[in-house]
């Protein structure tokens, strides 16, 4: 049967926050627009976005956007590109009033103004007294948000392509981007989807990691294509872990429980932090957390049969206490741990979160192609949301700044299209060839026999991936992790499919997304072992300290021999003076 | 939405729509789908294939934090679904 084709002036994958206020942005401009989306969209992991959005709004106490492009560029570390945070942080506020025109329902004041809660990381004055800068919809933004967005696309015509898997990228000779194969999930069909400018929205990657708190979607499926286009991905060892997953499970277990006095305790009943953070103890910053509790773990002090956890109690608290001050702890700890806490402690590890780095682009959403500093953008490819690196978290993201990302970014990124599509009319001449590799990569799994099934190698791989690639990094055991992670990728070509139906074939949708989630983890790991520093996320007990002089750079990692190069970080903002590295004291 | 018949034994693609943008919500409905799905009475077989037409922040409030829907239908199938294990 013939490929059928579709042709549109846009073609965005990916419909959680960025994908769908680009989309709207383009609609209202009368452009063609393709939205595919493997889930329904507003199943996306927007969703799951409770927090909020910031902006320097000033509704409840004085704020402005310098102050908070300040607490941006110290929270990264001072790795975050201070022209991309000097644009967000002045975008925010049109950004916010523009979700609020489109009907966002933000809680209120009582003087009608949109509510700003505070949130760790945020100051007023450079660095002085809290800001409350977060903008939220009761404890539901990131589904308000996309609840909005998608109504609003649909009114503005958008096409959805919903329960769609994109397959590859197709690019000419000269590595311009010609739109994509996507796979029709309900009927196994492929489907050619020609486009004048791409854009990526796919979001994250957590499911590389064996305990994670991202959806089962998280399979970083944008990154991969980029990497198979021949692209780079930038920082990707920067990955935010929550101490405090189920363990074996990675569903978070808020601070909010040690805030009340829940404390962690090794398989002696040991309160360990005390050892490693003598005076914040259990309310030490996050890496710090998360890194004692692998220490204990690794040091053979785990709980648990395979000594691979350690406990957060809670049952020292009144029952009235965690009903009252902890409400769905309970409930998720029953359900998931299979723990009552009013009894017993809740068995947890470090869970991977967020992911700072992904798809290099400049601050109009841009790919950047190259190591280059001065360096051109594609035409024509975009990215944005948590799949792409603008780059504006840097080495750490503060609270609050990843929906804001995702909505400044898509929307810029739509307004940028919107100016290459008038430029650019006309759609560019199909490579048939690069069709036929896409093609050709399916029908691989057609292939039937004896083999390894797509769940042994995944749980083979996101393991290793959190044993050499989490929250722990030394030289050698990332080392042997890179090797390990190799091997593992040979090993794809044994695995074979159990079900070879068309329709809903989840195993076949699985086996492409492991294809993705090794091509990513590669890519995190051997980013990770190369920079010999401790900065934000990333941090090494062999190289513990900041090394401004020789890693103020992003690391950018190609598919094609694992290939690392660096760039400069952007120190210059737009129009104000340079924040210079300084050592973060919270 | 119109259910038919057929729909209710299409289980490939009942476990596509249990992937949902949170991870507690694709553990618990996927272990759910797996483990009960199949011994449900066909009434109950189409109120699960309805509910999974709610937004996930109203899923995960009946089954995870502590809310009941006001339809004692729905609230027979989120016990069951509360019920499920997925240790």
């Amino acid at each position: 049967m013939a490929l059928e084709k579709q042709r549109f002036d846009t073609l965005i994958l990916g419909a959680g926050g960025a994908g769908l206020n680009a989309a709207l942005q383009l609609a209202n401009a009368n452009l063609k627009v393709a939205v595919v989306s493997k889930v329904f969209p507003t199943r996306s992991h927007t969703v799951a976005a409770q927090g909020g959005v910031n902006a320097a709004l000033a509704n409840v106490l004085p704020d402005n956007w310098h102050w908070h492009m300040f607490d941006t560029v110290k929270g990264s570390d001072y790795l975050g590109d201070q022209d991309a945070i000097e644009y967000m942080c002045r975008e925010a506020i049109p950004t916010v009033y523009e979700l609020e025109h489109n009907g966002v329902p933000f809680s209120r004041l009582a003087n009608g103004k949109i509510y700003q809660r505070a949130f760790g990381g945020q100051s007023q004055d450079f660095g002085g007294e809290q800001a409350a800068r977060t903008c939220a919809a009761a404890d539901r933004t990131g589904h308000a948000i996309l609840h909005t967005l998608y109504q609003q696309n649909i009114r503005a015509k958008t096409h959805f392509y919903d329960e769609f898997f994109a397959v590859d990228l197709i690019k000419d000779d000269e590595g311009i981007i010609l739109g994509a194969l996507v796979l029709n999930i309900a009927t196994g069909e492929p489907l050619l989807i020609e486009s004048k400018t791409t854009l990526l929205a796919t979001g994250g990657c957590g499911q590389v990691f064996r305990t994670t708190s991202n959806a089962h979607i998280n399979t970083g499926d944008g990154m991969a294509m980029v990497l198979r286009a021949d692209l780079p991905l930038m920082d990707m060892e920067f990955f935010q872990f929550h101490p405090t997953g189920i363990a074996g499970k990675g569903m978070l277990i808020t601070e909010g429980v040690r805030g009340e006095g829940g404390y962690l305790i090794n398989k002696d009943g040991d309160r360990f932090m005390e050892k490693y953070a003598p005076n914040a103890k259990d309310l030490a910053s996050r890496d710090v957390v998360a890194r004692s509790i692998v220490t204990e773990v690794r040091d053979g002090h785990g709980c648990g049969p395979e000594a691979d956890h350690v406990m957060l109690k809670v049952n020292h608290l009144n029952e009235d206490v965690i009903a009252k001050r902890l409400p769905g702890i309970r409930e998720s700890a029953k359900i998931f741990a299979g723990v009552d806490p009013v009894k017993d402690p809740i068995p947890v590890f470090p869970t991977a979160h967020y992911v700072m780095g992904g798809i290099p682009t400049d601050r109009f959403g841009r790919v950047m192609p190259t190591a280059d500093d001065d360096g051109e953008s594609l035409p024509g490819l975009y990215a944005a949301g948590e799949c792409a690196c603008a780059s504006v978290h840097g080495a750490n993201r503060l609270g609050g700044n990843s929906l804001l990302d995702i909505l400044v970014f898509g929307r810029l990124a739509g307004h940028n299209i919107i100016d290459y599509v008038k430029e650019n009319k006309a759609h560019r001449p199909l490579n048939e060839a690069s069709v036929e590799a896409s093609m050709a990569r399916l029908d691989r799994w057609d292939a039937k026999g004896e083999g390894m099934t797509v769940s042994q190698l995944r749980n083979e791989f996101r393991k290793t991936m959190e044993d050499h690639a989490g929250v722990f990094r030394v030289e050698d055991m990332m080392a042997e992790g890179v090797e390990k992670v190799k091997k593992i990728r040979e090993k794809l070509n044994d695995v074979r499919l159990s079900d070879h139906t068309r329709t809903f074939n989840t195993n076949r949708t699985e086996a492409l997304e492991l294809e993705n989630l090794i091509d990513v983890g590669l890519a995190i790991a051997v980013s990770a072992l190369h920079r010999k520093e401790s900065r934000g996320a990333h941090s090494r007990p062999d190289y513990p300290k900041r090394d401004d002089a020789n890693w103020m750079k992003h690391t950018l990692y190609w598919r094609e021999s694992d290939k690392l190069d660096y760039k400069g970080v952007r120190v210059q903002p737009l129009t104000v003076e340079s924040f210079p590295p300084k050592e973060r004291v919270y | 939405m119109i259910i038919q018949d057929s729909d209710l034994a299409d289980i490939d693609r009942l476990r596509w729509q249990c992937r949902r943008g949170m991870l507690e919500l694709d553990v618990l409905l996927e272990a759910f789908l797996e483990q009960h799905y199949e011994a449900l009475s066909p009434r109950l077989k189409r109120h699960f294939i309805q509910f999974l037409e709610f937004p996930d922040p109203i899923i995960h409030a009946w089954c995870i934090g502590g809310e009941s829907p006001d339809d004692d239908e729905f609230a027979e199938l989120v016990s069951s679904i509360r019920a499920t294990s997925v240790v």
